[in-house]
């Protein structure tokens, strides 16, 4: 049904592409925006930044959130910084530059044109969210100050301490509150979407359930934009929010919307490493103390045990700076992570299991003293006290990767448009932007790039012709949707089996972590795709969810988002099998250099992979949308 | 580790709530409170109990969802932190630990352990934001702030909207919440053309909801997970004088 995948990139040298598109885009004239009506879900970075833009040009919107308030979308846990082309530093940085940067750090697998509009409104972006009052850490001249970040060669990261994301979000959560008291904003909190529904194949609507009361409700649309987060909490254990989850996208997939690059994961270098079973979360150290922090494991497995302030400057292995002298400490993420897992499989990891390696801050802190490195990194300093009752100003942390953001998500077009008209994607939640792999400090500016200053001016081209098609709720399609959420909540509640939802949330996760994680292998693959449907099918015949539908019910929204969890799980790891060649974090064991890096496979995979959902039990149908490069040569990435 | 926990049940609103007692056993120094409430829950369910409701999302101490008080401080004994970044190593084997909800007038309760705060964003909804229309900002660097203002209102912005300063209140105020806002973009250039009109409104909307005053007993600041001093209320205060005064007197 789905025909070759359109891009919908504008012609035109790569600079020109979005002042042209901008130029030849629809408009929808101020008096014409309030007959619209606008469903966004999800209240992060990109939605709320898309809510607030929307909502004060005149359009009608309904925002919907899962948490009790629109401030508390997990982009507020996001800690180092933003980039963006200032070149306030006058160390060389241009649009092209961050452009390169962050297209060479995805592996050359997102598409050129979208990255560098990307790079090109990042500057507004700092610009808008100074004039909101974000206040981004400063000189004593009164000026923004920088700081560099991993895979850059230059300072272009802004900032505000190690809560840059809690800042933006507040900033962008503000403007919706300001929308909200105008009026042009509906706001839904503890409402989570369970189902788009599409009519006459356009995205006319949602099915929600009110998280207080229980309430089934029905909401119409002329468009419905998805800004709802990656699939990270897949693995059960990762940095993102208990709550985070893979429902609205999924569901949308299960309608018709392709799924592009699920198996492109990022595992985080810098999380705090898990200490025991009954753990729920993990906890992200941003990545900013590279900048200071020196990464090492003892040389000799024997001296792992040792105490790290007792292991001589000798017996240290500095692997990042051995091996990546030009980049060091500052290597990308895949490229760090990678690197750790190495040193521990080799028997030379630290702290409890050999999951760990030590991020030192000796150096740093007698070059720069104990108050600057507090300055600069002390809230960090902080958190990691608290959760491992350790004082890292006088022995090393201890670090280890884990799951932290998902590059692949909804495909989208230049337009931000799914290839079912009316339902746009922005955010994390799409696939564009970043690859195979992303670099620090670009979530921040990829969401409010989408929000604020891209899907404003892209949305009028599929909304110039909707006037009047808004359907009533009464559509029979609005009738099977709203049935078909009623059948599954039933269906969950009256298992009564033996076994909680967490317990099988936490057998997909480890599986995951273990098959689809930092490398993956095509037995390995094959094998959690014998396992996964397994485990899925116990799930329906043994879950027991507690308590009924029409309440406050924990327990169920959770058995829902476990549910989606363990059919997408399937969907990663058939990516990741589909795709045999290594690339950023896609890291396929057949497929490395002598050195143990990643090896592409230009000739056969400079595609991206999107999905088209086939129906329970069928094979998705595989769709690829060649990535053409126009500007930029693809080049073996080098960070040494 | 093993715990005898006295937890607040209330299946709703208008049901009556009570002081449950559970025991739980085997707990690890390292786990934290909420996967503690989370193990409970788990043997809860096992046992074909209804688990205890509490709320919580990021469980790192920045998005504000967890509301608890435990043994009668708002986000327990060790500050400053939120709940979910307590660990039980910081309790005693063989504690008894009492789990209440938030309990502020303006807070009505949803279940258990959650209450709606709702009100909080009406605060912000009345005026705590800057007019700035997406697009129009003039460049970043065209309006140098001096680095002591800009860090002072980052201290003020730090606030994670967890209500807990009601919560610790005598008075259920929520005037450290409030005047956190007041303050951060009261110091910014970019603040000052709103910045009469945004400390009347929010302060009315805050007594609207019916919020306490305050009486300087700086429970809020002692238990705020994100430190925010006290001190921005006084400055709450003088920004509200000094506007109502100009609103009275006119300019």
């Amino acid at each position: 049904m789905i025909g070759t995948l359109e891009s919908k990139v504008p012609p035109g040298p790569l600079p020109k592409k979005w002042r042209r598109h901008q130029n030849n885009s629809r408009l929808v004239a101020p008096n014409n925006r309030r007959r619209f009506e606008i469903i966004i879900v999800g209240t992060g970075l990109a939605g709320g930044a898309a809510a607030a833009t929307l909502g004060e040009q005149g359009y009608n919107i309904k925002s919907f959130c899962y948490q009790d308030s629109p401030r508390r979308a997990h982009s507020i846990a996001a800690q180092g910084g933003i980039n963006a082309a200032k070149n306030y530093p006058n160390d060389g940085d241009s649009v092209y530059r961050l452009f390169y940067d962050t297209i060479k750090g995805g592996d050359f697998r997102s598409r050129e044109a979208n990255v560098y509009r990307l790079a090109e409104v990042a500057n507004a972006i700092i610009d808008q969210c100074v004039e909101q009052g974000v206040p981004f850490a400063r000189e004593y001249g009164g000026l923004l100050a920088n700081r560099s970040f991993g895979g850059a060669q230059v300072s272009r990261t802004f900032y505000a301490r190690g809560q840059t994301g809690q800042q933006l979000l507040l900033g962008a959560y503000q403007a919706l509150c300001r929308q909200i008291a105008a009026g042009t904003v509906k706001m839904f909190p503890q409402t989570e979407m369970l189902d788009l529904v599409v009519i006459d194949g356009h995205a006319k609507g949602i099915i929600t359930r009110n998280l207080i009361t229980g309430e089934i409700v029905r909401y119409a649309a002329d468009a419905v934009v998805l800004a709802t987060g990656g699939y990270g909490n897949a693995f059960y254990l990762s940095t993102n929010a208990r709550g985070c989850n893979v429902t609205a996208t999924y569901r949308a997939y299960k309608k018709g919307a392709l799924f592009a690059n699920p198996c492109y994961t990022q595992i985080h270098p810098t999380c705090i490493p898990v200490s025991g079973d009954y753990q729920s979360k993990l906890t992200l150290m941003s990545e900013s103390l590279r900048n200071d922090g020196r990464v090492w494991v003892p040389k000799r497995r024997e001296d792992c045990a040792k105490p790290p302030n007792d292991i001589p400057e000798s017996d240290r292995d500095f692997y990042l700076e051995r091996k990546y002298p030009s980049y060091g400490n500052l290597a990308p993420r895949d490229i760090s992570s990678r690197s750790a897992k190495e040193v521990c499989d080799e028997g030379r990891g630290v702290g409890p299991g050999g999951r760990g390696v030590y991020l030192d801050f000796k150096d740093a802190i007698s070059r720069l003293g104990e108050t600057t490195i507090r300055e600069r990194y002390g809230n960090l300093f902080d958190i990691y006290e608290k959760i491992t009752g350790d004082d890292a100003y006088h022995s090393p942390m201890r670090i280890y990767p884990a799951v932290h953001y998902t590059m692949g998500g909804l495909w989208v077009d230049y337009n931000l448009m799914s290839n079912v008209p009316g339902l746009h994607v922005i955010g994390e939640a799409n696939f564009s932007d970043h690859g195979a792999n992303r670099l620090g400090a670009s979530a921040l500016m990829q969401g409010l790039a989408d929000g604020y200053f891209v899907l404003p001016y892209t949305l009028p081209n599929y909304l110039a012709g909707q006037i009047g098609k808004r359907p009533s709720t009464d559509h029979p399609e609005f009738e099977k949707a709203e049935n078909d959420v009623h059948a599954r909540t039933k269906r969950m509640l009256d298992v009564n089996g033996k076994r909680s939802v967490d317990s099988f949330h936490r057998e997909l996760g480890l599986l995951l972590w273990d098959k689809c994680g930092m490398a993956r292998n095509a037995a390995g693959l094959q094998e959690a795709l014998a396992r996964i449907p397994q485990v899925r099918d116990e799930f329906w015949a043994n879950v027991t969810v507690p308590g009924q539908g029409e309440t406050y019910n924990q327990s169920l929204e959770r058995a829902g988002r476990v549910a989606d969890f363990l059919e997408f799980g399937e969907l990663m790891c058939r990516d990741a099998l589909a795709r045999d060649e290594s690339c950023g974090g896609h890291f396929r064991e057949e497929h490395q250099t002598p050195e143990g890096e990643a090896k592409r496979d230009d000739e056969n995979f400079a595609d991206v992979f999107a999905w088209e959902y086939k129906g329970d039990g069928a094979q998705p149908e595989l769709h690829r949308e060649p990535l053409v490069f126009e500007s930029v040569h693809l080049a073996t990435r080098s960070y040494k | 580790m093993n715990f005898k926990l006295r937890i607040w049940r209330q299946a709703s609103r208008d049901a009556r709530g009570k002081l449950t007692n559970y025991e739980i056993k085997d707990i690890s120094p390292a786990t934290s409170f909420l996967e503690m409430l989370d193990i409970l829950n788990e043997q809860l369910t096992a046992r074909g109990e209804e688990p205890v409701a509490f709320d919580s999302d990021c469980r790192e101490g920045i998005c504000g969802t967890c509301s608890l008080t435990i043994n009668g401080e708002a986000h327990g004994p060790s500050h400053p932190a939120a709940a979910c970044q307590l660990y039980m190593r910081q309790f005693n084997d063989g504690e008894t630990v009492t789990i209440e909800p938030f309990r502020v007038r303006s807070f009505p309760m949803v279940k258990d352990l959650v209450v709606d705060r709702s009100a909080l964003d009406r605060i912000v909804q009345a005026g705590g934001f800057v007019s700035a229309r997406t697009g129009s900002a003039p460049e970043a660097n065209s309006i140098p702030v001096p680095k002591h203002n800009a860090d002072l209102a980052m201290e003020a912005a730090a606030c994670i909207g967890c209500g807990a300063c009601a919560a610790a209140c005598p008075n259920a105020s929520a005037m450290l919440f409030t005047s956190a806002k007041i303050s951060h973009l009261a110091l910014l250039p970019q603040g000052q053309p709103e910045r009469s009109r945004r400390v009347l409104r929010m302060v009315r909307q805050m007594d609207q909801e019916g919020f306490g005053n305050c009486t300087n007993t700086y429970e809020c600041e002692a238990v705020c997970p994100a430190e925010v001093s006290a001190s921005f209320i006084s400055k709450m205060n003088r920004e509200y004088a000094l506007a109502s005064l100009r609103e009275r007197v006119g300019e």
